[in-house]
């Protein structure tokens, strides 16, 4: 009697749930002159799916993070998206135009320093409603009422919404980016260290915010991240880096509990336990 | 003794061109000014020359009526409304000089009127060029310092920093506050800067019959509205554009209707708001228009005029 | 005749230590076992021996280096083993429940939001999955003024009672125990011993490990000997 009629249910073919894959990086490279950014990268990611990108300074995570964000021209390979009519298109063949009315209504970016990602001379409620009105929205109240309920979301209060953000705390300032980013309800977010420069305590409030918003949104998301307890918490997957080359990749707690590659042991044996 | 003046100064001028710059430029920035007209509200780079004359005190509209005016036109030149400021009274002084042409104050005369703020009351007429003296061509400049960026930005049609702007204004102040330099939408396409004009002229832009052009001198920018040009003031749905409104007509005419300045007469409080546009105002005092203060009191009036005179 | 709905056929793991030279560990080989629908089966052997390790591959937390893990999900069965990542979280999610003996305690999220998890992530909306959360607290004698705080304040059985509630919140058909019972008190391993009695009635299959003998005497309809499955055995 073989395995599978040793169990009830019916032999089926082995595929997992429907959908299509949101974005699909094929062979990504990047070098600077004959130094290598990143090399051969390849990985699809679906929609709602958390995809964390780890290792060292220097390891190519954040130039393999701009390449597929389209904020730097990749030597070769390929981007793909799945636009909201379900067509695919390659990001790098787009017109530039379309590329960044994508960047500011169906994707987000975070940045590690809040001062790179907002504009700090204009009120937080204009931080936030700077994409609304960049589709249109010409409604001054309506808009103020969107900022209003974004901020609140992500816990500051409706009393700092005509503050400028450099009046805020760097933890606030990181929480007025998400939102900033996340008004025209993007379906992918990248992040590039989000939690980096925050003490440890605004960096668990930041976490936490962020899984929440994640899961309720259904948001993708792809996180640059050096800190493996921020990649467990937020990610469902991983992918290891060195040296610009994928060392390891896959469910996130296999890669930690159960690492393969001798990079990814050394990594994980060096966290230190609290 | 007047002939002799008059022959000396030719001889001193032997070296220069007509209108000063020589063919080749006037020919570049004609090609400037042509390619502004097709493409309205659109900023286009020429190669501004240096002029005898500061930056910041209209090299860019000096150097747009230099490559337009021929020896028939009649030039008039005003700074804050009036044609006897510093200023208009020397750059009008520099074309009589190097172009021989004839000067007026009198709107309906003149065929060029440089300006640096306003637009004259008086409506203009097709056949006229109304010449802007920009400081700063660029509206997105205000939030986004990079060139680069913002040109993209223009390419592109991304607008959305203008409302942030406006946004702003709103939320600091209850309403939009922005009352000079208020951006436009020219021809549904380019947002524009109307230079240093009060938001209350840019309905006087909108389907003008004037040729409008805008030279920056510094900054290098040409850009123009031509006649029929739909000019939008931007706004918000719930907070419209408005012009300023006076609650009093003119101290000296009486006009209505009319942008106002607003003049302090002594130290103990006492002001009054006169036309800003002096050629209206003066032309309206000769049909017989008479404001409050002229009809109440005619010698503070008379008093104040002696003032400006005295200035 | 009872239903088989997971299947462990050959499977093997060995560590390598690259840290120590690339040293092999050799974990466990020919691991094979069926869990049925209705009973609970409990890995037996001296600890060290593996037990853990296989829950871990059940549950796709630890990789195998071959074999086969076939299990019914969503009315067709696949295999664990060489699943890719997103099919592995689906499995958890519909079709594997795992109790684990240590809470990863989320910061600022409250015990309630702990155990409801579970169930929202299946689309159950947030005020039924927090009755039935508050439910299985009052079962295990959770005190109340504990539900709305984060557990990671929490005595070592608190934390056990909430991963429980959690563990139990959902009616997944397979749900693996790594000692659920470890830090309880007589009164709450009864609590256990009751809702594992309750699973199995609702037709569900159950593995666990379980040092206390008491516990395992009352749930156990199967032992399988993990001391069986001892790497140096099958090398032999």
């Amino acid at each position: 009697m073989s395995l599978s009629e040793t169990l009830d249910a019916p032999a089926d073919e082995i595929a997992p749930a429907a959908s299509k894959p949101l974005l699909s990086v094929n062979q990504l490279t990047r070098v600077y002159g004959s130094r290598i950014g990143c090399a051969d990268v390849s990985f699809d990611l679906w929609p709602g799916e958390v995809l964390a990108i780890v290792g060292e300074s220097g390891s190519g995570k954040t130039t393999l993070l701009n390449c597929i964000s389209s904020r730097m021209t990749p030597t070769c390979g390929t981007v793909h998206y799945r636009m909201r009519d379900g067509a695919s298109a390659d990001i790098y063949k787009m017109a530039e135009a379309e590329r960044r009315y994508l960047m500011r209504t169906d994707w987000g970016f975070v940045h590690q320093n809040p001062i790179d990602g907002l504009r700090m001379t204009v009120s937080a409620g204009a931080n936030v409603g700077e994409r609304l009105m960049a589709v249109g929205n010409r409604h001054y109240g309506n808009i103020r009422n969107t900022a209003i309920e974004w901020l609140s979301r992500v816990e500051i209060g409706e009393d700092r919404v005509d503050d400028q953000p450099r009046t805020f705390s760097g933890g606030m300032r990181q929480r007025l980016q998400i939102a900033r980013n996340l008004v025209t309800e993007p379906r992918l977010v990248f992040m590039d260290e989000p939690t980096g420069g925050l003490d440890v305590s605004v960096q668990a409030r930041l976490l936490d915010l962020l899984r929440g918003l994640v899961s309720d949104l259904g948001l993708a998301v792809v996180v640059v991240t050096h800190d493996l307890a921020v990649a467990r918490l937020l990610s469902d997957r991983m992918i290891v880096m060195k040296e610009g080359r994928v060392i390891e990749a896959g469910l996130t707690d296999r890669v930690l509990d159960d690492p393969r590659a001798p990079y990814t042991q050394l990594l994980v044996s060096s966290i230190l336990q609290v | 003794m007047n002939a002799l003046t008059q022959d000396t100064s030719s001889q001193n001028l032997a070296s220069y061109n007509f209108a000063y710059l020589d063919e080749q430029t006037k020919r570049m920035i004609r090609r400037a000014i042509l390619k502004g007209i097709a493409i309205p509200g659109y900023q286009v780079p020429f190669a501004s020359r240096e002029m005898p004359m500061p930056y910041g005190w209209g090299t860019g509209g000096v150097q747009v009526t230099a490559a337009i005016i021929g020896r028939d036109d009649v030039l008039k030149v005003i700074d804050q409304g009036a044609d006897d400021t510093t200023n208009a009274v020397s750059i009008r002084a520099f074309f009589a000089k190097t172009a021989g042409v004839v000067t007026t104050t009198a709107t309906p005369d003149a065929t060029i009127i440089q300006t640096r703020h306003r637009i004259p009351e008086t409506p203009l007429t097709e056949g006229q060029v109304l010449v802007y003296q920009v400081p700063i061509p660029e509206p997105l400049r205000f939030l986004e310092p990079r060139e680069t960026e913002t040109r993209k930005m223009h390419a592109l049609e991304e607008y959305g920093l203008m409302h942030v702007k406006l946004y702003e204004d709103i939320a600091r102040n209850g309403h939009i506050a922005t009352t000079y330099a208020y951006p436009v939408k020219v021809e549904g396409r380019y947002v524009m800067d109307p230079s240093p004009t009060p938001k209350f002229d840019n309905p006087k832009m909108h389907r003008s019959e004037t040729l409008q052009l805008f030279g920056a001198g510094r900054e290098k920018r040409i850009y123009a509205i031509p006649p029929h040009t739909e000019v939008v003031s931007l706004d918000f749905e719930d907070h419209p554009f408005e012009i300023q409104h006076f609650d009093q007509p003119c101290a000296m005419c009486g006009a209505e209707q009319v942008y106002l300045d607003e003049v302090v007469l002594d130290d103990k409080g006492g002001r009054m708001f006169v036309c800003s546009d002096t050629h209206y105002c003066e032309s309206r005092r000769a049909d017989g228009h008479c404001g409050a203060l002229l009809g109440d009191e005619p010698g503070l009036g008379a008093e104040a005029n002696t003032r400006k005179e005295a200035m | 005749m009872m239903n088989t709905l997971l299947v462990a056929s050959e499977v093997k793991k060995t560590f390598i230590m690259h840290m120590r030279g690339g040293v092999e560990l050799p974990v466990v080989a020919n691991v094979s076992f069926s869990l049925k629908a209705g009973a609970c089966a409990v890995l037996g052997g001296p600890s060290g021996v593996g037990k853990s390790s296989i829950l871990k591959m059940l549950y796709g937390n630890y990789g195998c280096d071959s074999g086969q893990i076939l299990v019914s999900h969503h009315g067709r069965h696949v295999d664990i083993a060489s699943a890719d990542p997103r099919l592995v979280l689906e499995i958890r999610r519909d079709t594997i429940g795992y109790v684990s003996q240590f809470l990863r305690a989320v910061p600022r999220v409250s015990a309630l939001d702990v155990a409801a998890e579970p169930l929202m992530i299946r689309g159950v909306a947030q005020e039924a999955a927090h009755k039935r959360a508050r439910d299985l607290f009052a079962e295990l004698n959770l005190p109340e003024k504990l539900w709305s705080l984060p557990p990671a304040t929490f005595s070592g059985g608190e934390q056990q009672r909430v991963n429980i509630a959690r563990g139990f919140i959902t009616d997944h058909p397979i749900l693996l125990l790594d000692e659920p019972t470890a830090s309880l008190d007589a009164a709450n391993r009864e609590v256990v011993i009751d809702l594992i009695a309750r699973k199995k009635a609702d037709g569900a299959a159950l593995l666990g490990i379980f040092h206390d003998h008491d516990v395992r005497h009352a749930v156990a309809d199967d032992v399988i000997d993990v001391s069986g499955f001892a790497a140096g055995k099958s090398a032999a």
